[in-house]
């Protein structure tokens, strides 16, 4: 029996020869004592075999056509065995996917591996780090559902804003004149044949450069990089090294196997995301929001001052892709060690943060209107006790004329403005009445939406809410307003 | 520069060296045709939404008496100008507001900073868009918020007694209606 098998073994190999082509490779030396911080680059690949696997099984149910794409969503999410599970996996294996190679990214940027010889393993990981975020964001297209339709229609927005060829970009990434049919099937192609295949020639020629230039060896403080004695000390390294196979290849193995663990579970745990409601146009009262990566644009695209967005959302990504691109032509030589690059150390401390900083406040939202508070969110009866009629008028112009939707009382509304149970202790009578009807800042002019009595009813109301120990705001003068007034900021008379 | 290769370097078995140079040069050139074959034609294909005539239809709103002077009114069409297999992504809503008896004027539900569908709040005269808070007056110009410019004004006619708005093309910046 074992003979046999022995025969077997020895048959296929005298015809595939593994043991002279895999055999090098799988043995090919590697400095020791690599550590977990390497395992983050082959956890990447891992999910992208994931994703490949998963989007091929998809493809058996899903229909990529923009009159039925969202009714197969809903039947692998409902009535397909384990489609909803499929969907899951595939959803979160993106996510998965993006993270790991920021982490991967990250580990490689503060180790300066991306040095000498290895600057082109680097550029081959900007054009898969292009392909991934591109994966990640035509998926989320085709998810056809509410999300996935005004998504690509910022899109569309964005590539409006371009200095030349604005329209004839727009055109082309709708696949036409209107979003519809034709932006489906050109964002299917794009996800299932061209940026797949795209990054797997990336990914050949960067596995090809790391077997060939062996992995970077763990920086150590004054070991600087220099090409003349490079190589000599990197063979000198090896001769004390140890072959991939076994213990840095079951690092890795162990890592990637537990992250697949970790995303099975996340998507049994959690779900498939979507489809939302359908890619209907009409269907005004949506609130599109990105995947999560994104969210950070999203932020950033609310927080920054007008005159800066085009910058941010057209020359930004090109900036940065041209510093990734540089970074490794710029500081090829010289320490690797993260102790000794302080610049790249400041830069990742900074970056991470803000990303996540600006990743929760794209969730949060407060620049929002809340669309629905108007008829949602009543006054707090507590605010209405023992008020006389026309500051009984006052509440119910705060909530007819929707400025609850961007304004809380008790920390309840739209949070686009501030919260303004107290503002009577801010503003003085006149003050008030000046940003209701001329606005300012982010709040729009009631001037012309309101009668004269509207605006005094609802000053008066909200002159009820400020406590009883906290004095009035003095009067700035006898300022008689009118609408058209133009006058500075109405915040310069607060004491 | 063929022929002095084949001068130079004679065939191993004997062949003439001329042929092998012949070859060299053809398996160049017809490779090199048979790039410019394909190529031009892909290319053509892949640019088509950009190079194609551009379509335009109007469609029908409604009745002129469906619209009260002085009110802004949500409509949903049905868009002609993408593909038949479009499904609900085909609709269309444009806000019309009547501002006299033979006055009209129709605004993109789409935000100009970035595209989102704004919500109209006839309580407060107001549109709000829901993803950054743009807020736009009554009369599609800009209040408030991130928006570059007013709301898209769409082309529009009356006939037999309809509304019809003309729909050609999703509204950005570089083409606004």
């Amino acid at each position: 029996m074992k003979g046999q098998k022995k025969g077997l073994v020895a048959w296929f190999e005298h015809r595939l020869q593994l043991r002279k082509t895999i055999g090098p490779m799988l043995r090919h030396p590697v400095p020791r004592n690599l550590g977990w911080k390497y395992v983050f680059g082959s956890a990447t690949m891992t999910l992208f075999i994931v994703q490949v696997v998963t989007g091929i099984i998809l493809a058996f149910v899903y229909v990529p056509s923009a009159d039925e794409a969202y009714q197969s969503l809903e039947y692998l999410n409902e009535q397909h065995t384990l489609g909803w599970l499929l969907r899951g996996i595939h959803f979160w294996g993106s996510s998965a996917m993006v993270f790991m190679m920021f982490a991967h990214l990250t580990r490689v940027f503060l180790t300066g591996a991306f040095k000498f010889p290895r600057e082109l393993t680097w550029l081959m990981g900007v054009g898969l780090f292009v392909c991934t975020l591109g994966l990640a964001f035509s998926g989320q297209v085709l998810r056809w559902d509410a999300d996935a339709y005004w998504g690509v229609g910022v899109g569309a927005a964005m590539m409006g804003r371009l200095p030349i060829l604005a329209k004839e970009v727009v055109h082309l990434v709708l696949g036409g004149q209107v979003l519809g049919a034709a932006t489906l099937s050109r964002f299917f192609a794009l996800h299932v044949f061209i940026l797949p295949g795209l990054l797997g020639a990336f990914l050949a020629v960067h596995l090809y450069l790391v077997l060939k230039l062996g992995i970077s060896s763990p920086p150590k403080p004054g070991q600087r990089v220099d090409p003349k004695t490079y190589h000599e000390q990197y063979e000198k390294l090896l001769e004390n090294g140890e072959p991939f196979y076994p213990n840095a290849a079951m690092k890795d193995a162990v890592f990637s196997a537990l992250t697949v663990l970790a995303l099975v579970a996340m998507a049994w745990y959690l779900g498939p995301k979507g489809p939302s409601g359908p890619p209907d146009p009409t269907v005004i009262p949506a609130e599109p929001r990105p995947d999560w990566w994104v969210m950070p644009i999203f932020a950033l695209l609310a927080l920054s001052p007008r005159w800066l967005e085009p910058f941010l959302m057209l020359g930004l990504p090109l900036c940065l892709l041209v510093i990734m691109i540089l970074i490794p032509l710029l500081a090829r030589y010289g320490e690797r060690s993260p102790l000794r690059r302080p610049v790249a150390v400041v830069t990742v401390i900074l970056l991470v943060p803000i990303y996540w900083v600006l990743l929760a406040y794209g969730y949060w939202a407060p620049w929002s209107p809340h669309m629905h508070a108007w008829s949602g969110t009543p006054v707090p009866p507590s605010m209405l006790k023992g008020l006389s009629p026309e500051e009984l008028m006052g509440a119910v112009v705060f909530q007819n004329k929707t400025c609850r939707n961007c304004h809380s009382l008790d920390g309840k509304g739209g949070k686009r403005g501030p919260d303004l149970t107290t503002v009577a202790t801010l503003l003085n009578h006149n003050e008030l009445v000046r940003q209701v009807i001329q606005g300012g800042g982010l709040m729009p002019a009631y001037g012309k939406q309101l009668r004269p009595a509207e605006v005094e009813a609802l000053v008066a109301f909200l002159d009820t809410l400020r406590p009883k120990d906290e004095p009035r705001p003095r009067q700035t003068g006898p300022k008689e307003i009118f609408p058209g007034e133009s006058s500075g900021s109405t915040t310069n008379g607060a004491p | 520069m063929a022929s002095k290769n084949t001068e130079q370097v004679p065939g191993a078995d004997g062949q003439s060296t001329g042929r092998r140079g012949w070859l060299q040069w053809a398996g160049q050139t017809l490779g090199a045709l048979s790039a410019i074959a394909l190529g031009i034609p892909i290319v053509w294909y892949l640019l088509g939404p950009v190079l194609r005539r551009r379509s335009e239809a109007w469609l029908d709103a409604g009745k002129l008496d469906s619209f009260s002077v002085g009110q802004t009114k949500l409509v949903d069409m049905r868009n002609r100008v993408g593909r038949p297999w479009s499904g609900e992504s085909a609709r269309v809503a444009a806000y019309v507001r009547r501002r006299s008896q033979k006055d009209f004027v129709v605004f993109a539900v789409n935000c100009t900073h970035l595209g989102c569908p704004v919500s109209w709040f006839s309580q407060s005269g107001l549109f709000m868009c829901p993803c950054h808070g743009g807020v736009y007056y009554a009369d599609g110009s800009r209040a408030a918020g991130p928006p570059p410019r007013g709301l898209y004004k769409l082309p529009h006619r009356m006939m037999g007694g309809r509304l019809q708005i003309k729909i050609s093309h999703l509204p950005t910046l570089a083409e606004p209606a």
